[in-house]
């Protein structure tokens, strides 16, 4: 590697006026990284049947399966809320024998390809499954091909993502403050919804927005799981993937969908709670 | 009302094991230099941690009683807590911030409110109740905090470093107001401060706590006569000594020899004053009987006096003059002469 001259002191001096700079190769592909994810959008905004985009979108099959789509997104996030912020403050505050490998069991389904999921899910939870048995022996109750097990598929790949985001903002939280409330007479319970939770509020919204947006995305343990039954399992990104067999057009009008519904999730909330916007006070 | 108390406890390598009693009407200042176990002894009263040994009581009723099996939970102690740098929590209004105590005992939101209300007026910040903490100052924050710790009513009221988190401007100020309120609150008042200009101004009665123990207890002046230790030494400014006394001579453990006024004996303290030490470049004519040829280590030249640091026999600081200081041009390494007057050192057992 070799070191540059000292660049002229008058050269420095011009460079300090304005905002900071980037040397020119870092600039080139940073704008190569940002074409690189804006160029499949203009794609298929580019191929869009603007003409029957709007009778493609109001159609039954279009509507059902965004309809199914919101509701087990928001199913899948609310378990994973319920679920996972408990989960989460044990992580982050019991200290206990194998708590690392109980983290890593727990995020697991994050890196795992979610076909993989499916699949285990299926032989845990199906009707043949290590658990599922029985479920539909006692209760003659099946998960598998279900709208519930949509949820399920989803939240198993979808919790994940809160899980460490809330772990975290447990992880920042000054205990004193929780100290002093139980000084004042409050009660665990009564600390964690007045205190805690507050405290911790910008790290659930976040990982809840992150969970949501997974669970909104999610096809390979959806499909492997649950598979694909227009109306009942049918979510949008499988809708998506028969389509385009089918009919690329509805396929593209379908996506476009999901992209402005993410898209407006993520930009609504970047600054608050994605750690974007202004950088937070040291 | 009495707080009565003997702490056990252990963490890590440190052990804190005192005894201590407060009774309700006065401030007792438990005073100590970092690590000496004011946190813990804190935490321990709080119900923030439990204790190993020993026994908590107030006016009779254990809190903390491990041989006997009890342990009053923080939120059923009637203990109220003012933290270093306050914690009001960031959420909440002034006004919620005092309300909390009430709201977290299952009072109603009105009536917690309204008692809110008149803490907050009796600190002076009646029209701060809607403001936020993080846009009241440091003084403003510590009264909304005494606030809301006494509008639980407590019996034992603990104040953590109350005037640590201030900047020097404000500090007297506040601690002003801070004597004031501590004095209309009846219950056991108990500070933990490292600062003894705090103490002195705020408690009727200082525990001096170091390495986990309590080393000396008294008025603050009672302890600045007396010191028993060098941090309260160094605190106050003086030469604390320690030797054992025979035959009118007090040698000390690195084989000093001093020569008190009165003979004493077996083990001993002697304090000298800084400003009673006199220096000579060479040995002093006359009969002082102590004087010790010592080693100018440093020179702390400030604005009326000049402290100077010595090693020898007898290790002391002294105070001069700055026209003193000229006439012996002292720098450090010099050989010098130190002496006193056996008058001017106090002795009494160690």
């Amino acid at each position: 590697m070799s070191v540059a001259a000292p660049e002229h002191p008058a050269a420095v001096r011009r460079r300090r006026v304005g905002q900071e700079r980037l040397p020119l190769p870092a600039l080139l592909l940073a704008g190569l990284a940002i074409a690189f994810f804006a160029l499949p959008f203009v794609g298929l905004l580019w191929k869009t049947p603007w003409g029957n985009a709007w009778s493609i979108l109001t159609s039954d099959s279009a509507l059902t399966a965004l309809r199914l789509s919101l509701w087990c997104a928001l199913w899948a996030t609310l378990a994973a809320v319920v679920f996972g912020v408990p989960l989460a403050w044990l992580l982050a505050r019991v200290s206990f024998p194998g708590r690392g490998l109980v983290r890593a069991l727990c995020i697991l389904s994050m890196v795992l390809p979610p076909v993989v999921a499916g699949v285990a899910l299926f032989y845990s939870l199906g009707r043949r499954g290590l658990l599922g048995q029985y479920l539909d022996r006692w209760f003659g109750f099946t998960l598998p091909f279900t709208t519930v097990g949509v949820v399920v598929a989803q939240t198993f790949v979808a919790m994940p993502f809160l899980v460490i985001t809330v772990e975290a903002a447990f992880r920042q939280l000054d205990t004193r403050f929780e100290d002093a409330a139980r000084t004042l007479g409050a009660s665990r319970w009564y600390v964690f919804r007045r205190v805690t939770l507050p405290a911790i509020r910008p790290g659930l919204i976040a990982g809840a927005v992150l969970a949501w947006a997974r669970a909104l995305g999610e096809f390979g343990a959806t499909i492997t799981f649950a598979g694909n039954f227009p109306g009942r399992t049918q979510t949008m990104p499988l809708a998506i993937y028969l389509t385009n067999e089918i009919d690329p057009d509805e396929a593209i009008v379908l996506s476009l969908v999901l992209i402005a519904v993410s898209f407006g999730v993520l930009v609504a909330l970047r600054e608050r709670f994605l750690g974007g916007g202004r950088p937070p006070a040291a | 009302m009495t707080l009565d108390a003997r702490i056990v406890r252990t963490l890590g390598p440190f052990r804190l094991d005192i005894d201590l009693t407060a009774t309700s009407g006065e401030t007792v200042a438990v005073l100590g230099p970092n690590g000496s176990g004011k946190t813990t002894l804190f935490r321990c009263l709080a119900g923030l941690l439990p204790i190993d040994g020993g026994r908590i009581e107030l006016d009779g009723e254990p809190l903390d009683d491990p041989a006997a099996d009890v342990f009053v939970r923080p939120e059923h102690r009637p203990v109220a807590v003012v933290f270093q740098d306050y914690l009001l929590f960031p959420n909440l209004t002034a006004l919620e911030n005092v309300a909390f105590g009430l709201r977290a005992r299952g009072i109603d939101k009105a009536d917690a409110r309204s008692s809110a209300a008149s803490w907050l007026q009796r600190v002076g910040l009646a029209d701060h109740a809607h403001h936020r903490p993080r846009t009241l100052s440091g003084g403003q924050a510590q009264r909304v905090a005494l606030a809301r710790a006494l509008a639980t009513e407590p019996r034992l009221l603990l104040l953590d470093e109350p005037l640590a988190a201030l900047d020097a401007g404000t500090r007297g100020d506040v601690r002003r107001d801070l004597r004031r309120h501590l004095a209309t609150f009846d219950g056991v008042r108990l500070l933990v401060t490292h600062d003894p200009v705090d103490a002195y101004a705020l408690a009727d009665r200082v525990v001096i706590l170091e390495r986990g123990e309590v080393v000396q207890t008294g008025t603050l002046a009672d302890i600045a006569a007396h010191p028993r230790s060098r941090y309260v030494a160094d605190l106050i400014g003086a030469n604390l000594l320690t030797g054992t006394g025979s035959n009118g001579t007090i040698t000390t453990s690195s084989g000093g020899r001093i020569v008190p006024a009165k003979p004493v004996d077996g083990p001993t303290f002697a304090v000298i004053q800084p400003h009673s030490i006199a220096l000579y470049s060479t040995p002093p004519g006359g009969s002082p009987r102590n004087v010790w040829p010592s080693t100018v280590i440093d020179v702390d030249r400030q604005t009326e006096r000049v402290r100077v640091r010595l090693d020898g026999d007898v290790p002391l600081v002294a105070e001069i003059t700055p026209a003193a200081l000229d006439a012996l041009a002292l720098k450090p390494g010099d050989r010098i002469w130190a002496s006193v007057k056996a008058t001017d050192i106090a002795t009494y057992p160690a």
